[in-house]
């Protein structure tokens, strides 16, 4: 493989300038007296972010390589990297109240997030095994440290332990399977692998063992079924700005990444890991919808809430698996890009609430704390109940429509067992999302939560309300992005 | 070629030789010194084979940090060695049977052990001839260009791990005095000695 005098690596430009961003910005905090540092660093940060997103949307057009064919940008890592770049942002911003309060207001705080987010979107720009586990080890690093950020406490240190040794077991799963790839097929790059079997129309035993593999660890960072017992415990313990996080921006990349890499390298393997895709889909769905019934506590319903989403994000990957007819896979992908940007939308308005939540200087997590919202504080009774809504999947909301895309995916690659249990799970998982709505209009009002809630979650929560509620009139700008994504990705 | 297999000879002995001493000196101390001597013994092997990078790095990198971090360790827990070693002999003859076992498995694994034939023709990007070009050489032209994305990938990652361990660990402490050098300076006799008059016979 050769390369070219001078390297093209301008596509790498918003990697480069986050890293850059993200040294400065350590130095500039180490320099800055405590009391400014943390203030100043978050709003540096959540400018470099932004600052980011623009410059990943000015460089789309079409699909390019760079560093030797390990990195790619095409249409489908932009859509994916402005989401991710966007929602750890708003968790910057989210989380400025909250760290205060808990005294754990430290300039690192948003620092590592934006590491955390530099590695997420290497990870969706991966074009080779190599890269994919440098992206997947750099996010992970930095979310391990975040997650243990409230290193006073118990439960903090507790969840980050937690998931810093699932984490690298996952990795050595995820590492073995690769190697096990390139022990086989003798190659690491995407592009090399997939002219591989293609060529050869299949591919031996020990590439598919690899596939495994591999999937068990991407699996285990979307936190699907069987691999998601991490994601409660993880969710509950860590500092609540750490799990809005987690709900959304790591969860879109590894997203991205098991979609690039299953329809990528292995794309002409679709009946090998369609049944596996199918199978954790399911489970996940299932999972989410019962498990979330018995729990009292919102971080720990929000965790199987997730769980469940990632279930049905899923099916739309099932799709892309072993159907015939190429448009439906197409169309699985691009369903599924569609769920994943309501989830995300959806998961950050939820989170804006659950910060706000608060009495007495505490932060109250159970959902019995809502009671009476809607006499106490109307408008955040009337958002979350939206959110709930639209999570259950009730129309007009946004939710109803992006579960209406996947099953409707599903119904036409004639994967009706999925499409027949997601909806029955779908009704279960109904339940829990509307007792949250029955508790905070018709239970007795408890005592008001401590006010006023500030700029920067009425700003989130305004934002998320608008979308979730109005995506039915205006669905036409996420539509079309997500469509150019899946064309640019399937090589249109 | 009987100088080559005369240092291959030399180094081999003094290295088993100090991985057995490593395991069993009384002192932890020792260990470690003849751990170092383990180590350069090995890079020395390592040089034979032709792998002259490997040698220096383990050098630079096992005897100049790690074995030197070991010592400190060491010499710093208050650890007795002799305890630990207690019961020894008790378990010697099942650990022996495991060790036994697991040569045996190596044995077989290595006695079919064979390279597949379309190996070498699946590679990607070609190996380079050994007679022109050094390993040293051939690792500086790909680590700094096919490889940079990796590099540089790499060289964040070691920077959040530095980040996250100060991070999980520093802490601030109150009341801790500090020498501050101005104000030692700026000190003034009437700052610290007081003169009092006594009255003679009454006491302090």
């Amino acid at each position: 493989m050769p390369i070219a005098a001078v390297p093209n690596f301008a596509i790498a430009a918003p990697e480069m300038f986050l890293a850059g961003a993200a040294m400065a910005l350590l130095v500039l905090g180490t320099f800055l007296s405590d009391a400014k540092a943390a203030r100043t660093v978050s709003y540096g940060c959540i400018a470099a972010l932004i600052i980011a997103a623009v410059i990943v949307m000015a460089l789309n057009n079409g699909s390019r390589t760079a560093f030797g064919g390990v990195f790619i940008l095409d249409g489908f890592a932009v859509f994916m990297k402005v989401l991710i770049l966007v929602s750890a942002a708003a968790v910057i911003f989210m989380a400025r109240d909250y760290l205060a309060r808990h005294d754990i207001d430290r300039f690192e705080f948003p620092i590592l997030i934006v590491l955390a987010t530099l590695g997420m979107i290497m990870m969706v720009s991966a074009n080779d095994f190599i890269a994919l586990y440098l992206g997947l080890e750099l996010q992970s690093l930095a979310l391990y440290v975040i997650a243990s950020f409230q290193r006073d406490g118990t439960r903090s240190p507790e969840a980050g332990l937690k998931y810093f040794v699932l984490g690298a077991l996952a990795s050595g799963m995820l590492l073995y399977g690769m190697s096990l790839v390139y022990g086989f097929a003798g190659a690491t790059g995407f592009s090399a692998l997939a002219d591989l079997f293609k060529a050869s129309g299949g591919a031996p035993i020990g590439v598919i063992v690899g596939l495994v593999f591999i999937m068990a660890g991407l699996a285990f960072k979307v936190s699907a079924v069987p691999f998601h017992m991490w994601t409660p415990d993880v969710y509950e313990g860590a500092p609540t700005p750490v799990t809005a996080l987690f709900a959304v921006a790591p969860k879109i990349a590894a997203m991205g990444l098991f979609i690039r890499v299953m329809v990528g390298p292995f794309g002409d393997l679709g009946g090998q890991w369609q049944q596996i895709v199918v199978f954790i889909a399911i489970a996940s769905m299932v999972l989410g919808a019962v498990a979330a019934i018995n729990q009292r506590n919102i971080k720990r319903l929000m965790a199987y809430s997730s769980i469940g989403n990632m279930g049905y994000a899923l099916i739309g990957l099932a799709v892309a698996g072993e159907t015939a007819d190429a448009a439906v896979r197409a169309d699985g992908i691009r369903n599924m890009l569609i769920f994943l940007a309501i989830y995300v939308f959806m998961n950050l308005g939820t989170f804006a609430v659950i910060l706000t939540m608060r009495r007495g200087g505490r932060m109250v997590e159970e959902i019995d704390g809502l009671a009476g919202l809607s006499k106490t504080n109307p408008m955040m009774a009337l958002a979350l109940g939206v959110f709930m809504f639209s999570m259950a999947g009730i129309p007009p909301f946004a939710g109803f429509l992006g579960k209406l895309y996947i099953f409707q995916s599903a119904v036409q690659a004639e994967l009706f067992g999925l499409a027949i249990i997601g909806v029955l799970a779908s009704v279960i998982a109904a339940f829990y999302y509307i007792r949250i709505v029955k508790v905070m209009y018709f239970d007795a009002p408890d005592e008001a939560f401590d006010g006023p809630i500030s700029m920067e979650m009425k700003t989130v929560l305004f934002v998320s309300f608008v979308f979730v509620t109005f995506f039915i009139v205006f669905p036409t700008p996420l539509l079309t992005s997500a469509a150019k994504a899946t064309t640019s990705l399937l090589g249109g | 070629m009987i100088v080559a297999s005369l240092a291959f000879y030399m180094f081999a002995i003094v290295l088993v030789g100090a991985a057995v001493m490593v395991i069993s000196a009384k002192n932890p101390v020792h260990s470690v010194l003849f751990l170092i001597l383990a180590f350069f013994n090995s890079a020395g092997l390592f040089v034979l084979l032709g792998a002259e990078f490997l040698a220096m790095i383990l050098v630079v990198v096992y005897v100049g940090a790690v074995a030197v971090l070991f010592l400190f360790v060491v010499m710093m827990l208050d650890i007795s060695f002799t305890e630990l070693r207690q019961g020894f002999l008790q378990y010697l003859p099942l650990g022996g049977l495991v060790a036994l076992i697991f040569l045996a498995e190596l044995l077989l694994v290595l006695g079919g052990f064979a390279i597949s034939p379309q190996a070498g023709t699946r590679l990607v990007s070609p190996m380079p001839t050994p007679e022109t070009l050094s390993n040293t050489h051939a690792l500086g032209q790909i680590i700094y260009t096919h490889y940079v994305y990796f590099f540089q990938a790499a060289g964040m990652i070691l920077l959040v791990a530095m980040i996250g361990a100060i991070v999980l660990t520093h802490r601030k402490r109150t009341g801790v005095r500090r020498q501050n050098i101005s104000e030692q300076i700026a000190r003034r006799p009437s700052d610290s000695v007081e003169v009092r008059k006594v009255q003679t016979g009454s006491g302090v």
